[in-house]
């Protein structure tokens, strides 16, 4: 069984992340950019699937910018058997990078699909979603534990829901996307990142798998939250009846 | 003894101390003061002979403060080691001539600070009183905090003409007991005076108080695109000043130089009370950790912050192939390199073991010696090509047995801690003897190696450091303080460094601990030139007695 695990470049999780004076958005020049984490934690669960015996090839996508090739790379470093780039410089969203995903998902025809359940640069947690709903797969979403099944061709999924963990039974092929309490993934060893030089990344444009890439939401402005008031030291119970009254009216 | 209670607060611990804790790599803060007190007083009257078998209670007074969940105090067990001071304490006497506090004093400090910052309550004073070691313990009654350099002044001044002891107290994070009372001397601890004063966004240069501690530094830098040039594992609560005074090396010396490259100027205050400005005209060379005058502020030149950071995690098979690594190093990745540390495989287990959230990042197999290298670029792809190209020649030269590259700046934090937490996991393990040794590099295991002979099975001998800087960590961990030990380190570690022509301190400073040692690293003529030094800028020899210089030449 082929995997397929979608990985996104974002703006390193530790950056501290500051906003154009335009306020069309972040400052990503010269800021570190890396695997999204939940991605990482994907790909290595899928690596994890593959050195069990369930499956036999691990495949990286990216969608993005030619940069994206570093964080494929990566992906190949920490274990991957072939990455797949689908560049397309500015203005993706999640509908259009899941109609990428199923024109590859048609070409490649993977077993399992597994993302991370969310970019840390948008948070929109959809693009998953929507992919199983285009590709009408059951999907596993916030999956804090994964079970293969090989002979029965299903996967038992413990998802984190706001209640508490639900398990749910899924028919391959499947879409999981990961949540943070999946695995911890793995560093990349010398060894392997030698190996990962030699392993090939196909080139698609979204004009190849005959996607066409726009966007019905239009970003008007970014902005930063407000920033946090210092808190004031109240001298009697008086004082902060009268605060709470007066100033923050909540009383 | 109080067993009830003591059993009571050692399951508070317990359950502080399991609440998760985030611990990225700044979160080590040892700067608040715990609240914790010793049951019995009894307890401190060891006699000087073997300390086996001398435990210490954690009783409290009030609920224990949340920064009990700081990992500096062992956990577990919940029994801590503390050293039996009366095997240190008994060689010094105290010297007669240093007048005793009386109630006129606290009346002077009182109206000149303000009651706020006059201190005698016995939960500031004890944790103001030991050493973040827990190896030296000062019986001082009073703590002041100046919040201003006029204040530091004044206090000296006063302290000069009552002929009172002064130790300058920072963060209080010295490995040498240099920043703690021997005796009764008035603690003047600078860390109100944390304001920065200025920052010239073009040239860097930054102009802060004293009392800054360096992450708080490291922080503002960050916003504007600049670094400290310095580095080290207690940044979360050292003190700037306190770096100066002991002219602080750290992770970054290899790339940066060491702080006297980078201080451009100093205000400090004299024992008298004078204030000396040399704040950006003039460099001051202060050697002697607190012992010629306090520094009140400080002029620091930081470099700019670059935003590719590469670090890479290397298991070695022996010495050999560390340093002829960190020549390769040198050559191959040139002006980028910025790090290159090294551990052995006695650290790594103790790390493993003792650290929380740590992993090893190379699990397959034990090896004998790992290597941190770091690399710090203005350009993150062609760095990390470098980076790569050398590792893989390397590991095709049989230079590295394996080794991982860090691929975010998460896992470049957890390889990090995993040698930054060193010598808190040494703390956790037991009770530690710790030597700072700057060596020739291609003897700083043969000293590892020798002790490991000697010791036997009487105690665990731990090797790391900044191979790059020749700077050796050399750490003795057994379950107790036991002198039979120390017999057996002391003074044969000192002699052999000298005989090596190596620092017995090469970044810690020399404090109390080696204050008798000097000679076995500077000439006669050098240390009575220090001498001579101290007695003009502190004829009374009221800052930091006891340290540094040996007594005999302290009070001629």
């Amino acid at each position: 069984m082929k995997i397929m695990v979608a990985v996104k470049r974002v703006v390193d999780y530790a950056v501290k992340i500051r906003v154009k004076p335009d306020k069309t958005g972040v400052e990503t020049q010269n800021v570190k950019m890396s695997m999204n984490p939940f991605c990482e934690i994907a790909l290595e669960e899928a690596l994890r699937i593959r050195e069990s015996g369930l499956a036999s090839e691990v495949v990286a996508v990216s969608v993005g910018p030619a940069q994206c090739v570093d964080t494929l790379r990566t992906g190949l470093a920490m274990g991957a058997d072939r990455g797949i780039h689908v560049e397309f410089k500015d203005g993706l969203n999640p509908l259009s990078v899941a109609k990428v995903l199923r024109a590859l998902v048609e070409a490649e025809k993977p077993g399992l699909l597994i993302l991370g359940k969310q970019a840390i640069d948008d948070d929109c947690n959809q693009t998953g979603q929507m992919l199983a709903g285009l590709l009408k797969w059951p999907q596993g979403t916030f999956a804090s534990k994964v079970t293969l099944d090989k002979e029965k061709r299903v996967a038992t999924v413990d998802r984190e829901v706001d209640g508490g963990i639900e398990t749910v039974l899924l028919d391959l092929p499947a879409v999981i996307t990961t949540d943070l309490r999946l695995n911890q993934p793995r560093y990349a060893t010398l060894p392997n990142i030698m190996k990962a030089k030699s392993k090939v990344i196909k080139k698609y444009t979204p004009e190849d798998l005959n996607v066409e890439i726009k966007s019905d939401l239009e970003v008007l402005q970014v902005t930063e939250p407000p920033k946090r008031k210092a808190g004031v030291v109240v001298s009697s119970v008086n004082e902060l009846i009268d605060k709470l009254k007066n100033e923050a009216r909540v009383i | 003894m109080k067993m009830d209670r003591w059993r009571a607060s050692a399951r508070r611990i317990l359950k502080l101390s399991s609440r998760p804790n985030p611990a990225p790599r700044f979160t080590r803060d040892h700067s608040n003061p715990v609240r914790y007190g010793i049951v019995s007083s009894g307890l401190l009257h060891c006699s000087g002979g073997s300390c086996g078998g001398i435990r210490c209670y954690l009783g409290h007074k009030q609920s224990l403060s949340d920064h009990l969940q700081a990992r500096a105090f062992a956990l577990g067990a919940s029994l801590i080691q503390i050293r039996c001071f009366g095997s240190i304490a008994t060689k010094i006497q105290r010297n007669p001539k240093f007048a005793t506090i009386n109630s006129d004093d606290i009346r002077y400090f009182r109206d000149l600070l303000g009651e706020k910052n006059v201190k005698q309550d016995e939960d500031a004073l004890l944790a103001a009183n030991m050493d973040w070691m827990r190896k030296y313990k000062g019986s001082s009654k009073l703590l002041l905090l100046p919040r201003s350099t006029e204040e530091v002044s004044q206090i000296l001044k006063y302290c000069n003409s009552r002929c009172l002891g002064v130790v300058p107290q920072g963060g209080n994070t010295g490995l040498v007991g240099g920043s703690v009372p021997v005796f009764d001397e008035v603690i003047v601890n600078l860390g109100s005076m944390n304001k920065v004063i200025s920052f010239d966004e073009v040239s860097g240069i930054l102009v802060s108080e004293a009392g800054c501690i360096l992450e708080s530094l490291v922080n503002f830098l960050d916003n504007k695109g600049f670094i400290m040039p310095l580095d080290l594992g207690a940044k979360g609560s050292c003190q700037i000043g306190g770096n100066v005074s002991t002219n602080a090396g750290g992770l970054r010396l290899l790339r940066y130089g060491s702080l006297h490259a980078n201080v451009l100027g100093l205000e400090a205050v004299l024992a008298n009370g004078d204030v000396l400005d040399m704040l950006g005209t003039l460099r001051k060379d202060n050697t002697g950790e607190g012992s010629l005058g306090i520094v009140t502020k400080v002029s620091i030149l930081t470099p700019p912050k670059l935003s590719s950071v590469n670090v890479a995690f290397l298991a070695c098979t022996d010495y050999l192939s560390c340093q002829k690594l960190f020549l390769e190093a040198r050559r191959k990745l040139g002006e980028v390199l910025s790090a290159f540390e090294f551990l052995d495989e006695q650290a790594m287990d103790l790390a493993l073991n003792h650290l929380e959230g740590v992993r090893n990042p190379l699990p397959t197999a034990l090896h004998k010696f790992y290597v941190l290298i770091e690399t710090t670029g203005s350009d993150e792809q062609s760095d990390k090509e470098k980076l790569e190209a050398f590792l893989v020649h390397s590991l095709e030269g049989g230079l590295i047995s394996d080794g991982v590259v860090a691929q975010d700046i998460q896992q470049a934090s957890s390889v990090w801690n995993i040698r930054e937490g060193l010598p808190e996991a040494l703390m956790k393990a037991g009770a530690v003897y710790k030597y700072d040794l700057s060596i020739p590099v291609e003897k700083i295991y043969d000293i590892v190696e020798e002790m490991r002979n000697k010791l036997g099975h009487s105690a665990r001998v731990v090797a790391y450091g900044h191979l790059g800087d020749g700077n050796l960590h050399l750490n003795i961990s057994c379950p107790q303080y036991d002198d039979a030990v120390l017999a057996q380190i002391e003074p044969f570690v000192y002699e052999w460094t000298s005989k090596n022509r190596g620092s017995i301190s090469a970044e810690h400073g020399l404090g109390l601990m080696k204050a008798e040692k000097i000679f076995y690293s500077k000439s006669p003529a050098a240390v009575q030139l220090m001498a001579s030094v101290k007695n003009l800028l502190d004829p009374n020899h009221i800052l930091n007695p006891y340290k540094v210089l040996p007594q005999s030449l302290s009070f001629p």
